[in-house]
């Protein structure tokens, strides 16, 4: 084998593809759950996004390095304990420094255990797949996840409460003066569900490779 | 090597778990000062909520020194006994016997120089506990504030505890009727009548929690009873300039 560059085009690919052309949101439809959970505000989204990178890529790493040591028996318990212990660290490390946002995300800081992006990749690529490139992958994914969440909780803060980051962005633009009013309805959970049905919309008609012929 | 044996697996798996509970075990030791700390400030910024002082977490801690000024136990007849309140684990002492149990209470004396007498309350919600701190006024009737928290109640129904335009309802409410009885605040599904001075509104979809507001109201002020009857002013102490108390007075002179 001959080789390859850190960054050559195979490699690089592995970071990009997950933003687009296999998203694990929209185009593998992963991770669906917590996309509905927490996209409320911009906050909480773009800390679960973070703590699913830290964790994903980490996972990543752990599981290639082990991938010839892990009996296959067991590997799918291996995996878990190795996510299991990524957000458990993650979860003591927010009480511990960022306790507010702890307290929004405590329910769904656990279930980043069952966000079935990590365990898809771990069992996908990291078991078959070198150290950095599992690494790459990690973060692609992670990202290609994390972009749809905060753009998902963009539109539903910034419709359902006139807010962007608690700060009320609508009210000093004087929106509400002209009759404008939140749509409350963005706040609900199902909204979320539409959201992301309009970006799946958007990015198929802009990314021919996704359509299918029929 | 044989990754697939028995031996190994068995092996692979009990390295793999006594590693990650240690990792666990220290991360958890390591951060627990840090975590005690922000429930620490997180409880004094309730506190200060009861009595209507809004201030950022990390800021509690010096407006709390400011504005409480004592931190008394209770024992259940009423009497002072030794300790900090704030160091009274509720939690512990509803599990104990009514006759055993420590009462915190805290004294705050407010920029007016008026003082509020702030009770701990904890409860039951639907899904699990619920906690709270409500202030009286000087004539330790009048609420002044009330702060509710919860651990698990569902979000937008029961959850709602924890928002204002809850707490807001108690203020001003009346924990005595007229005849100097106990009656406490009551949440009402369906609404408070108007005017009631001893009932709030319910939160509609949240009843189970709301009454759990309700019993712990009950059933906290009850255990204090002893100590606010004994500190209740008497009117003319509480509105020297009041008309309406003076001609109270006068009417009880005269009886």
């Amino acid at each position: 084998m001959s080789k390859e560059t850190l960054f050559s085009k195979k490699n690089r690919l592995l970071l990009t593809d997950p933003l687009d052309d296999n998203n694990p949101v929209t185009v593998q439809v992963l991770g669906i759950c917590s996309a509905l959970a927490i996209t409320v505000q911009l906050k909480p989204a773009v800390v679960m996004a973070l703590s699913v990178l830290f964790v994903l890529s980490v996972a990543n790493v752990l599981v290639s390095l082990l991938r010839s040591f892990i009996p296959s028996r067991i590997r799918i318990i291996v995996q878990l304990v190795v996510i299991a212990t990524l957000v458990i660290l993650v979860d003591e490390v927010l009480k511990a420094f960022v306790y507010d946002v702890s307290k929004e995300l405590s329910v769904f800081v656990g279930l980043i255990i069952t966000n079935c992006i990590i365990m898809g990749r771990l069992e996908a690529f990291a078991l078959a797949n070198t150290p950095w490139k599992s690494f790459l992958d990690g973060l692609g994914n992670a990202f290609g996840y994390g972009w749809i969440l905060i753009a998902v909780a963009f539109f539903r803060e910034l419709l359902g409460s006139g807010t962007l980051f608690g700060y009320p962005v609508l009210e000093k633009i004087g929106l509400y003066e002209l009759g404008y009013e939140n749509n409350g309805m963005m706040i609900l959970p199902p909204m979320a569900l539409v959201t992301v049905g309009v970006i799946i919309w958007i990015q198929r008609m802009k990314n021919e490779k996704l359509i299918e012929s029929n | 090597m044989n990754v697939n044996k028995n031996s190994y697996t068995i092996g692979f798996a009990s390295i793999m778990v006594v590693l990650v509970a240690a990792l666990l075990a220290s991360a958890s030791i390591f951060l627990s000062p840090f975590q005690d700390r922000n429930i620490e400030l997180e409880k004094k910024q309730n506190i200060l909520q009861s009595v209507g002082i809004e201030v950022e977490r990390n800021d509690s801690e010096l407006a709390y020194s400011k504005f409480i000024k004592e931190e008394i136990v209770l024992d259940y007849k009423g009497n002072i006994i030794e300790g900090s309140a704030f160091d009274v684990d509720l939690n512990v002492e509803l599990k104990k016997d009514i006759e055993k149990q420590n009462l915190p209470l805290y004294v705050s004396t407010l920029e007016d120089s008026s003082t509020c007498y702030i009770i701990p309350l904890r409860g039951i919600g639907l899904w699990g506990p619920i906690w709270g701190y409500l202030a009286l006024k000087e004539d330790v009737n009048t609420v002044f504030g009330a702060v509710f928290a919860h651990k698990s109640e569902t979000p937008g129904l029961g959850a709602e505890i924890n928002q204002s335009f809850f707490q807001d309802y108690f203020k001003n409410k009346k924990i005595f009727n007229d005849n100097n009885e106990f009656v406490s605040v009551t949440v009402t599904k369906g609404g408070a009548p108007e005017g009631d001075m001893h009932a709030v509104d319910g939160i509609s979809g949240g009843t189970i929690t709301s009454d759990g507001v309700t019993d712990m109201l009950k059933e906290r002020i009850t255990r204090y009873l002893p100590y606010l009857e004994a500190n209740r002013p008497s009117p003319e102490i509480l509105y020297p300039n009041d008309s309406t108390s003076l001609v109270n007075l006068i009417s009880m002179k005269n009886e």
